[in-house]
């Protein structure tokens, strides 16, 4: 099962104008925090919020819709998001928390809620876990140095950033710059090349751009709270969505894209297992399914 | 009983096919048949967090306490001197060296104990008794403190400054249970002695691992890590060498299986 365990797959969108400008793709996840929020199913969430530096995010607690709404968008380098949880806990008292997190952030808050050896009375608290896709992540300077010295243009300058289509894509005020994926590789973040998840398999509610059209999202509805959460949201208007057949490029794409990354970073696995170096993960003779997530 | 206690941990996510019903029954089975284990409490150098973590669990404590094991050894838990035989052995600190009384009872816990489980990050690791180095009253001489494992055989390691009653609690269960796949991990870290927040450093940075979670740093109890450019940075002076924050990095070691049954995914 390279996508995990999933109920249903749909393709789907915010209905809201405003989420629609600033949002990445559908909007999915900044209209489910703010509607879990609104409907009290969450007390507050966790979200990558703007830092100092436009593109360097902070985690942040958002108590308010509007909050949800300034951290829309991607942000490709690290917000360690999984340190707040604590926080939103403790500073914030909330007792329901929503979060969004990318596949290796939702297996550190997995792994707190099976083995919470010294986290106490966090794992009960985490209502809504909705995890985005991600293929790698880059350490800001990375991000800074491919934007500034390959694309030519200066990271203060550029509006968005986005992935796609084998490209990677800022877009400033009046410009729109590519350069192929081939190059940025090498940028990203060592630790990703082992990683064997790219659909956040272990959250509530998974999401990403791959598989429909441009300004949509492919959603995954996992456990029964993140189905839930999803279906409320439809049913009130919040989101619109079509079957994943009727779009293009479809689940296709996203099965071949996530079959990829794990059979590359399982060769990475594998090598790292003959040099003696230690990954929390098993090599590949010694597993039933090769593209398990373990 | 058991299942009550299961549902309040939410053990029994989903009882996803056949196979988890059955292993439910004889898990009521096994508890209603075979006599009570006896646990004792032994308290060695540590503060007693770890006992107070164990009675935060008082939602299930009372059932878990009177219905369900035999406490027959206990500082203040029981009117008794000297050590039974028992089952299971919480050991709660470190053990000192220099201090005759302590390194003999914790080798005649060894021997009257089925199970002798490292209780806390004091006697898993050492934890801040760490930094001891002497020299105070009432027994100056006391300066050498070590992880329990150090002098006798382990079979579990909980650590936690303290553990966190959820996890004292799942732990108890899947004894009851005889729950091995969920206490493997407990039993791996009984040689995880030498624990210190620079182990983030050397075992998952160095090691090319890390991927900026967060996650060292939320599970830290004394919050002597920061995130900085997407690492853990170590305040080695707020560390307590408990071990918490590599145990609970996804990037130590991954429990996959569990999850999936816990998830339900
Ligand atoms: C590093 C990274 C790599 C990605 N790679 C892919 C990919 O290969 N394929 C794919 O289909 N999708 C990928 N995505 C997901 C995609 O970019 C969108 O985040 C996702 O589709 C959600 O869009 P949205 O419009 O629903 O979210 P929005 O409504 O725009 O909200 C985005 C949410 O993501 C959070 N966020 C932003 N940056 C980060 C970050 N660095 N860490 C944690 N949370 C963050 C924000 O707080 C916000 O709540 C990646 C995302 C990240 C962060
Ligand atoms: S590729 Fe994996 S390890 Fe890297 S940032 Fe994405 S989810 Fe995390
Ligand atoms: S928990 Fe592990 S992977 Fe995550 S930031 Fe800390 S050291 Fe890195
Ligand atoms: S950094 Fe924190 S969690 Fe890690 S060993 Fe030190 S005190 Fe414990």
């Amino acid at each position: 099962m390279v996508l995990g365990t999933y109920k249903e797959a749909l393709s789907a969108r915010s209905t809201d104008k405003q989420i629609q400008k600033i949002s990445q793709d559908g909007g999915i996840v900044t209209a489910l925090l703010s509607f879990a929020l609104d409907e009290k199913i969450i007390d507050g969430a966790v979200v990558a919020g703007p830092g100092k530096n436009m593109w360097k995010p902070e985690p942040m607690v958002a108590m308010t819709s509007d909050e949800i709404l300034a951290a829309a968008g991607t942000k490709y380098t690290f917000s360690p998001n999984v340190w707040a949880l604590k926080e939103a806990v403790r500073q914030y008292g909330l007792e329901k928390v929503g979060t969004v997190a990318i596949p290796c952030q939702t297996m550190g808050i997995r792994k707190m809620q099976s083995y919470p050896f010294g986290v106490r009375f966090v794992a009960d608290k985490i209502a809504l876990l909705i995890g985005v896709y991600c293929m790698e992540n880059f350490p800001f300077e990375s991000l800074r140095t491919f934007i500034s010295e390959k694309m030519g243009v200066s990271p203060d300058l550029v509006e968005k950033m986005d992935i796609g289509k084998g490209k990677f894509w800022v877009y400033t005020a009046d410009e729109e710059l590519s350069i192929p994926l081939k190059e940025t590789h090498g940028y990203e973040q060592n630790g990703c090349n082992v990683c064997l998840d790219y659909v956040a398999e272990l959250a509530d509610v998974s999401t990403g751009s791959v598989g429909s059209p441009d300004g949509w999202s492919t959603v995954l509805t996992r456990t029964d709270a993140g189905e839930s959460v999803f279906k409320l949201a439809v049913d009130a208007g919040l989101i619109e969505t079509k079957p994943m057949e009727n779009v293009k490029p479809g689940m296709g794409l996203l099965e071949k894209l996530a079959t990829d990354k794990k059979t590359k970073n399982q060769k990475t696995i594998d090598d790292r297992i003959a040099m003696g170096l230690p990954v929390p993960y098993k090599a590949s003779t010694e597993k039933e399914d090769p593209l398990a997530n373990y | 009983m058991l299942a009550r206690i299961k549902e309040f941990l939410g053990m029994e996510s989903k009882p996803s096919d056949a196979g988890e019903v059955v292993s439910k029954e004889e898990v009521e089975k096994v508890a209603e048949e075979k006599p009570k284990p006896k646990i004792g409490y032994i308290h060695l150098s540590g503060c007693t967090g770890d006992v107070m973590s164990l009675s935060e669990n008082y939602d299930i404590l009372a059932p878990l306490l009177t219905e369900m094991v035999d406490i027959v050894y206990g500082q203040t838990l029981v009117d008794r001197w000297d050590i039974p035989e028992m089952d299971i052995a919480l050991v709660e600190g470190s053990v000192c060296l220099q201090d005759e009384h302590s390194l003999h009872e914790i080798k005649e816990v060894r021997e009257k104990a089925g199970l002798v489980v490292a209780f806390g990050s004091c006697a898993a690791t050492g934890c801040f008794t760490r930094y001891s180095r002497g020299g105070q009253q009432a027994q100056p001489a006391h300066e050498s403190f070590v992880p329990i494992a150090d002098v006798v055989n382990v079979d579990l390691s909980i650590p936690g400054c303290p553990p966190s009653p959820e996890i004292i609690a799942k732990t108890v269960v899947a004894v009851l249970n005889n729950d091995m796949d969920y206490l493997q991990p407990m039993m791996d870290l009984v040689g995880y002695t030498e624990a210190c927040g620079c182990d983030l450093q050397l075992k998952i940075v160095n090691q090319a691992l890390c991927i900026g979670c967060g996650t060292c740093a939320m599970a830290c109890q004394t919050r002597a890590l920061d995130m900085t450019d997407g690492r853990p940075e170590l305040n080695s002076d707020r560390c307590v060498k408990c071990g918490v924050c590599y145990i609970q990095c996804p990037r130590s070691w991954w429990p996959m299986e569990r999850i999936k049954k816990d998830t339900g995914l």
